[in-house]
């Protein structure tokens, strides 16, 4: 029971601190709709870089990461330094500087507005919102899952799974409503500063204990099981599962709303130019030591039972209670920083993709941000909601969000750089690699894979395929800004 | 001229991307203090993009992207309030 106190006790702490956080931002917010998306497009080095950083990684890093690590050895390591080191990186000049400019430009704060203008189309506007809430809906959803679950564990059930996932989204609609992105950038900024300095503290810990590197790692390679961890590919990791997962995973991350939204938010051309160097290192310093965990974790004489989460249970075995209760609130930062993010985005894309032009297009902009506020609620109530009765459909959704989100990568790269791209062009490669993949999920006659390729990179090239094609035999619509990205641009 | 740095950082892109896992160690199983030598080179190699990220930001950032005909539509929108702006395109001070 002191234990279970302890722990409460240093995860409310740290709500509140989060919390805090948040009044501070608060008290430095305007009233628009600009200040509470983007925060005036005024995030520095630091603060954009944690809070892009942050809101990528969600349980996963702490939890499932780990376990896969733990099951099939620690090669994802290199999945996750190619998907988030290099290819988000390089799409964070090419996708990310250029929706930067745009927006300095022209001021757009949502990728479906940035197309829409372009295209001279509200539809494909909402059409690109409302794609955008289908994936983002169930993955805040099972964010929250993910919370309400490791705190039922962690204090042994004395802390209901309803009320663990409440308590956490009352906390976070009260600082994103309160100070918007700002708010969620700060706090994401000590929450990934945090999971940084306690993974690595973890690590040494359990190192320490164990005898070092080489120590762990002769245990991994004593036991029959664990022998081929150590040597680079498996039946599970192959050439093509790895580059499937790296490369959906990628081009999905630049184009799941919170991510894509932060390209609107830098300060400055130099914000953006800092952050691009430091992705690659920001990468290693976290993957390595929590995945290396995980895999060493297999050689350690720790029991874990079937489908429980590898981490906790060896800090648990190594650590003192206070420091396994910080981890998991590291975790819980984890799932919150990506959480309120998502929020803040879905909300945005509701507000200005889909009310503002089809409901109510005289909305003044403080009205738009009031309803905004309420936008975050409603949203954060509705996935809690869904995640008591935890819906299979939706699950399966979350679950495959990455991909569906990397669907949109390719048309709007092709809208960002090809100048013969026509509406028809883009909106037909939308829908015709979204119904690939939506059927590749459901519909048991479509394969998820093919030839070890996964349906979602398939569906990528399909789309690409679909909107040159399209594009070529169709001429641009009359009122097609086909110009407005490429004249003119950063020449300030 | 253009084209060809262009064409230059794309390929060191494709090269980055390309050995970021290091395909050519596939199976092997050799440790060096204390982890398999594949992700000593993943790690060396995060460390070298890192820096060529750095040295594109600094030389060629824009390429590709800002347009190079000195038309001068300098700012399209009016600023909000406390938004910084960088003084000027390209080589400027860390």
């Amino acid at each position: 029971m002191r234990a279970v106190t302890l722990q409460l006790t240093i995860i409310v702490g740290y709500l509140l601190i989060a919390l805090a956080i948040g009044l501070v931002a608060y008290r430095l917010t305007e009233r628009t709709a600009e200040d509470f998306y983007l925060a005036s497009r005024t995030l520095g080095t630091v603060v954009l870089l944690f809070t892009t950083f942050a809101t990528l990684l969600s349980a996963f890093t702490f939890f499932a990461g780990p376990n896969i690590a733990y099951a099939q050895g620690p090669e994802w390591i290199l999945v996750m330094g190619l998907m988030d080191g290099i290819i988000f990186a390089i799409l964070w000049y090419v996708i990310g500087y250029k929706q930067w400019l745009l927006g300095q430009q022209y001021g757009y704060v949502t990728l479906g507005e940035m197309l829409g203008d372009r295209f001279g189309s509200r539809w494909l506007r909402g059409l690109v919102a409302g794609i955008s809430l289908v994936w983002l809906f169930p993955y805040v959803m099972l964010q929250q899952v993910g919370a309400g679950t490791a705190l039922e564990a962690l204090t042994d059930g004395t802390v209901s799974y309803e009320l663990g996932a409440g308590l956490i989204t009352v906390f976070m609609i009260l600082y994103v409503v309160a100070a918007g992105m700002r708010g969620v950038a700060w706090t994401d900024t000590l929450q990934g500063a945090f999971m940084l300095v306690t993974t690595w503290v973890a690590l040494l810990w359990v190192l320490a204990t164990v005898g070092g590197p080489s120590a762990a790692t002769a245990a991994l390679a004593s036991s029959p099981d664990t022998a081929g961890f150590l040597s680079l590919g498996s039946s599970y990791y192959t050439p093509q599962w790895m580059l499937s997962t790296a490369i959906t995973i990628g081009f999905g991350v630049a184009m799941f709303p919170q991510v894509n939204q932060r390209f609107f938010a830098a300060g400055s051309k130099a914000v953006l130019k800092r952050s691009l160097a430091l992705w690659p290192i920001l990468c290693v310093l976290l993957f390595v030591p929590s995945f290396m965990l995980g895999a060493w974790a297999a050689g350690l004489e720790v029991a874990i039972p079937e489908g429980a989460n590898v981490l906790p249970l060896i800090l648990d075995a190594y650590t003192p209670t206070w420091f396994a209760a910080l981890i998991i609130a590291g975790a819980m930062a984890a799932m919150m920083s990506s959480s309120d993010s998502m929020l803040l985005s879905g909300s945005s894309y509701f507000t200005r993709d889909l009310y503002r032009p089809f409901v109510d297009r005289g909305l003044s902009d403080s009205r738009e941000g009031l309803l905004a506020r309420g936008g975050v609620a409603i949203f954060a109530t509705a996935a809690f909601v869904a995640s008591l009765f935890q819906p299979a459909t939706l699950f399966e959704l979350g679950n495959a969000a990455f991909s569906g989100f990397a669907q949109l990568a390719l048309p709007v790269l092709l809208a960002l750089y090809w100048r013969k791209i026509t509406r028809a062009g883009i909106t037909t490669g939308i829908l015709a690699s979204q119904g690939f993949y939506m059927a590749s999920l459901f519909v048991a006659a479509v394969p998820g894979s093919y030839a070890g390729w996964s349906a979602g990179l398939v569906g990528m090239g399909l789309g690409l395929l679909v909107t040159v094609v399209v594009s070529l035999v169709t001429s641009p619509a009359a009122d097609e800004q086909r110009a407005i990205y490429f004249d003119g641009l950063g020449a300030d | 001229m253009h084209r060809n740095e262009l064409g230059f950082w794309i390929a060191v892109a494709v090269v980055l991307a390309g050995l970021t896992v290091p395909w050519f160690l596939w199976g092997s199983a050799t440790v060096v203090a204390g982890l398999p030598v594949w992700l000593w080179w993943h790690v060396g190699w995060m460390g070298l993009a890192s820096v060529v990220f750095w040295v594109f930001a600094q030389r060629a950032w824009g390429i590709g992207i800002e347009s190079t005909g000195d038309d001068g539509s300098s700012d399209g929108r009016v600023g909000g309030p406390g938004r910084t702006r960088e003084p000027q395109t390209g080589g400027d001070s860390p």
